[in-house]
């Protein structure tokens, strides 16, 4: 594998366009915008404060940058560089800010959550949500940018409004039955909202899309309950990831669970294929178990070798403190390859900050702390 | 006195039986049986005095005073003797038979006080005994009863320890849940005070915001700053917000919800197809792989109705996948469910039937195979053990001789002895092949100074016909020239020029011919088989003759023939040699009469 040279960057704030042509990295209040290929640096814009979060518009024509502190929004032109735009959010400060689907619009969420400011590049109209709730993934569009779900609170009790991106239309407003919503996220093909509790509830509530409560799923009482929901790509099932260390994955027919998926702490699954990284300097590895893989090859660097391990394996566990709140175990996160034939999931208080599969769903890549691991899957032949 | 007389011994005198009976009595007083019968005896003597009064009469008065006497002298009685008052008289003296009688009274007495005191002991006894018998009785009841008791007991212990350990089991399951409990309630709290605590610093946060604002009072006015306003995304006009927009954006919503829905739907179908062909498939294999049991395990009957009912439910079954929506379509999906759950059944139980109908058929083939392996078995192994004691022996055997030979080298007398038994017989054998190889040789030697003797015939003849022919020649060559007068005389010169140099010559091939003459005689003379050069062999001869073939395919190896295949080697040189002599002589010849043509 090859590496170009090191670029200075801060925040983490270092994204490629969606057309994957140009790549925007962000250095104190500098915005540089290099080529993909060649990685020289097409633009260079200044903001005014040191960015905190920058985000690509979905066409890849402008740029997001937001200063939290001081409360302002730049947004940035690659085709016209004279272009600016600003958005001051005044007094009322600014927690976080996001694009809309068309990449027209940009929604800024105000200190304390007081409201969602809607500003429009078109019209430089304004509009407000309010109430929206403070919560893990308040806001969700649908993947055809139709739709977005918004989850509101108000007098002690949870509601998601669903608005229309066109024109901010609000379609539908629900409560929903949930204690304390903590993620709601649309299906693939935009017609399901799924909706969770809070750790403190297992609790999976399922919408359609007109408002309408189709299922609810709850897996135990009491014990801490989900951590992290994902989609198949197909919208076929839900994968829901939680604190017992389970992944159960529910369909889409009889929204019922039709398998789970253990994580124990010694693997003894005459299937399973468990890769451990040996590394020569004495130094802490990192043990990676992968969930459903069949075979797979690694690419690394040359410092570190990685080993199969004859089964069965015991992956050293850390047990966290039980008295802490939001303990480092359960499924933390997962992904669903792109074909849906596989599912990443990490349990545990691995230091994996993401895991993401590749387009085409044959390879897997792990981004830890300091490691970065890619995971190829052979694909079988297929008999037909 | 005389009354006094006849009473006393009617009453003394008590018979034989009864006499006899008080001595067995006085012999062993302490048997019940004896004491019953001296009862009975006593009380037959009380009563049957008549018969008694026998004992004693007016004629045998001595004879029982004898007898008495004796009798109280056995009984250890020291009192007097009963004598007759006079003797030859028919009385008795009384002081004697008073004396007597009173210690057979007394006697009487004791025993009878005896008798009372046994017959108390007796019954006391008795009663004792049956005392202890009840109590023995009671007792083993008593002892029966505790001993169910205690298995009672032990049973209900047995029951209780079960009962515990469950309770222990439950017990600590419930501890276990407890803690369970314990531990989510204090995440739960964690969690929950997690929360508190952030809601409290936001709190505290807006509070302070707001005293901020409040304070400020200068409120810094959200604003936008663009350049200049960007066209829609899709390039299209914005339109206004209005209640058609609205409801255009419900039918969107809804459209989009139908045609997800409608698309499930018909994979559903096809799904629900797919399983209903696959149902039916397996209905009519099913139906096939049992009907050509069924006649032979069940009724007839039976089956024909199943199987009436199964077309049936078939013809129903079609009905309905040609895709009727009627109420029937529900229907006969619950009858093709249930029709396949029957005859899923039986085939099981056919299944189940069949696999230990295998498994007994089995069990016998193992056994059979068992016997059949065994036999075979140990077949193998009588023979394998054959074959081992032979190689055993094979090895013992061996061992022995090698011990032997092994031996012979330490017992010098044995070993010289074997040596020389062995040199014997190999000398024997040498002796042998000397004399074949002699005999050989002779034979050999003898068909050479034949063919010799024929090569020299032979040469001799050659010669002659050389002469001959140059005769013939010279004859010829004169005969043809014109000067022939002249040749005559030069002729004869010549002639005698060839004679004379034939003659040299002729002495040369004769030297020659008796150098290897000579040669041979040379080789005669010698008796070792010496392999010489100039031997001319037979089977030289016999190939300059063209009579053998070459000498490589008659190459013998055996003992007494190499020196011979040896000189037949040498000799072929020799032949060759001999006959380029030959030619030799023959080009000398021929020279010489070139030379004397040309002259």
């Amino acid at each position: 594998m090859n590496f170009s040279e090191v670029f200075k960057q801060s925040n983490q704030l270092c994204k490629v366009s969606p057309d994957g042509k140009y790549l925007a990295t962000c250095v104190q209040y500098r915005l540089v915008v290099r080529d993909v290929s060649t990685l020289q640096i097409l633009q260079l814009y200044t903001c005014l404060d040191q960015i905190s979060h920058m985000d690509w518009s979905s066409d890849s024509l402008f740029i997001l940058c937001a200063m939290y502190k001081r409360g302002l929004v730049q947004v940035w032109s690659l085709e016209q560089p004279d272009w600016h735009c600003k958005i001051d959010e005044g007094s009322i400060g600014l927690v976080s800010s996001r694009w809309s689907p068309d990449g027209r619009h940009i929604l800024n969420t105000t200190e304390f959550h007081l409201r969602v400011t809607v500003w429009s590049l078109c019209t430089k109209a304004v509009s407000y949500i309010k109430y929206p709730k403070a919560c893990s993934k308040g806001i969700d569009f649908s993947r055809d940018g139709c739709y977005m779900a918004l989850a509101e609170r108000r007098d002690c009790k949870d509601y998601v409004s669903v608005f229309v991106c066109d024109d901010w239309h609000l379609l539908r407003h629900f409560e929903t039955e949930t204690q304390d919503l903590a993620g709601l996220e649309w299906s693939p093909n935009g017609c399901v909202l799924a909706v969770w509790d809070s750790c403190l509830e297992y609790k999976v509530l399922l919408y359609s899309l007109d408002g309408r409560l189709l299922s609810t799923y709850s897996a135990y009482e009491w014990s801490l309950g989900v951590k992290s929901v994902t989609w198949s790509p197909s919208s076929q099932f839900l994968a829901i990831g939680s604190y017992d260390e389970k992944v159960r994955i529910l369909n889409h027919i009889t929204w019922k669970k039709i398998t789970q998926f253990e994580h124990p702490s010694t693997i003894n699954n005459t299937k399973a294929v468990v890769y451990k990284e040996v590394e020569r300097r004495p130094v802490v590895s990192d043990d990676l178990s992968l969930h459903n893989i069949t075979v797979g090859t690694t690419l690394f660097n040359t410092q570190s070798k990685y080993e199969i391990c004859p089964l069965p394996v015991q992956i050293p566990v850390v047990k966290p403190d039980p008295d802490r709140a939001n303990p480092k175990i359960g499924i933390s996160s997962l992904a669903f390859s792109a074909d849906g034939r596989y599912l990443a999931t990490k349990n545990g208080g691995f230091q994996v900050q993401s895991l993401s599969w590749h387009c085409t769903g044959d390879s897997l890549i792990l981004l830890g702390k300091e490691q970065l691991c890619l995971c190829y899957m052979e694909t079988e032949q297929e008999d037909k | 006195m005389g009354e006094w007389w006849t009473t006393v011994p009617i009453e003394s005198s008590l018979g034989n039986f009864d006499i006899s009976s008080i001595s067995h009595a006085t012999m062993s007083p302490s048997k019940q049986n004896n004491l019953l019968s001296m009862y009975s005896s006593l009380s037959l003597s009380k009563s049957s005095y008549s018969v008694i009064s026998a004992f004693c009469t007016e004629d045998n008065i001595p004879q029982c005073i004898s007898y008495i006497n004796q009798e109280l002298a056995s009984l250890g009685l020291s009192s007097t003797c009963i004598e007759a008052s006079s003797p030859g008289a028919a009385g008795l003296n009384p002081v004697p038979a008073l004396n007597a009688t009173y210690e057979l009274l007394q006697i009487h007495r004791r025993t009878m006080c005896s008798l009372e005191e046994l017959e108390r002991e007796q019954l006391k006894k008795s009663s004792t005994l049956e005392h202890v018998q009840m109590n023995n009785s009671r007792l083993k009841d008593q002892l029966e009863l505790s001993i169910r008791e205690k298995s009672g007991l032990h049973e209900m212990e047995r029951q209780l320890q079960l009962k515990i350990k469950t309770l222990q089991s439950c017990l600590k399951t419930e501890k276990d849940e407890v803690q369970k409990l314990q531990n989510i309630i204090a995440s739960r709290a964690s969690q929950y005070s997690h929360d508190a605590k952030r809601k409290e610093r936001e709190t505290a946060k807006l509070k302070e915001r707001l005293s901020q604002l409040l304070v400020d009072r200068k409120d810094k006015k959200l604003a936008i700053d663009v350049l200049n306003c960007l066209g829609r995304s899709d390039g299209k006009r914005s339109h206004w917000k209005t209640a058609k927009a609205a409801a255009s954006h419900e039918g969107e919503m809804y459209k989009s919800l139908l045609s997800d829905y409608e698309a499930s739907q018909r994979s559903l179908m096809l799904e629900n197809a797919e399983l209903k062909k696959v149902l039916q498939q397996m209905k009519k294999e099913m139906i096939h792989v049992l009907s050509p049991r069924q006649p032979s395990i069940r009724g007839a009957t039976a089956d024909d109705s199943q199987e009436q009912a199964d077309s049936d439910l078939e013809d129903r079954a079609g009905d309905s996948s040609r895709g009727s929506l009627d109420k029937s379509c529900e229907h006969a999906r619950e009858q093709l469910t249930n029709s396949i759950r029957q005859q899923w059944r039986k085939l099981r139980n056919h299944m189940e039937r069949l696999d230990s109908q295998a498994s007994q058929v089995q069990n016998q083939l193992e056994s059979n195979k068992d016997v059949i392996s065994r036999e075979t078995h140990e077949d193998e192994m009588e023979r394998m053990r054959r074959e081992v004691q032979q190689c055993k022996e094979f090895i013992d055997a061996q061992q022995q001789l090698l011990q032997q030979q092994l031996n012979t080298s330490f017992d010098d007398e044995t070993a010289a002895l074997l040596n020389d038994c062995y040199t014997l017989e190999e000398k024997e054998r040498l002796k042998e092949e000397w004399r074949l190889f002699e005999e050989q040789k002779r034979n050999f030697e003898r068909e050479r100074t034949n063919f010799t003797e024929a090569a020299i015939r032979l040469g001799r003849e050659k010669k002659a016909f050389e002469e001959d022919r140059a005769s013939w020649l010279k004859n010829q060559f004169l005969n043809m020239t014109p000067f022939t007068d002249r040749r005559r005389c030069s002729s004869s010169d010549g002639q005698s020029a060839l004679s004379i140099r034939s003659e040299p010559e002729m002495r040369m091939s004769s030297s020659k011919v008796q150098l290897p003459k000579s040669s041979t005689y040379t080789s005669f003379s010698t008796p070792k088989p010496a392999p010489s050069a100039t031997v001319p062999s037979t089977t030289e001869l016999y190939r300059t003759l063209r009579l053998i073939p070459d000498p490589s395919s008659t190459r013998h190896s055996s003992h007494g023939r190499w020196h011979e295949s040896s000189t037949i080697e040498d000799g072929e040189s020799q032949v060759k040699a001999k006959s380029r002599l030959r030619c030799g002589d023959l080009s000398i010849f021929s020279l010489g009469e070139d030379e004397n043509s040309l002259t």
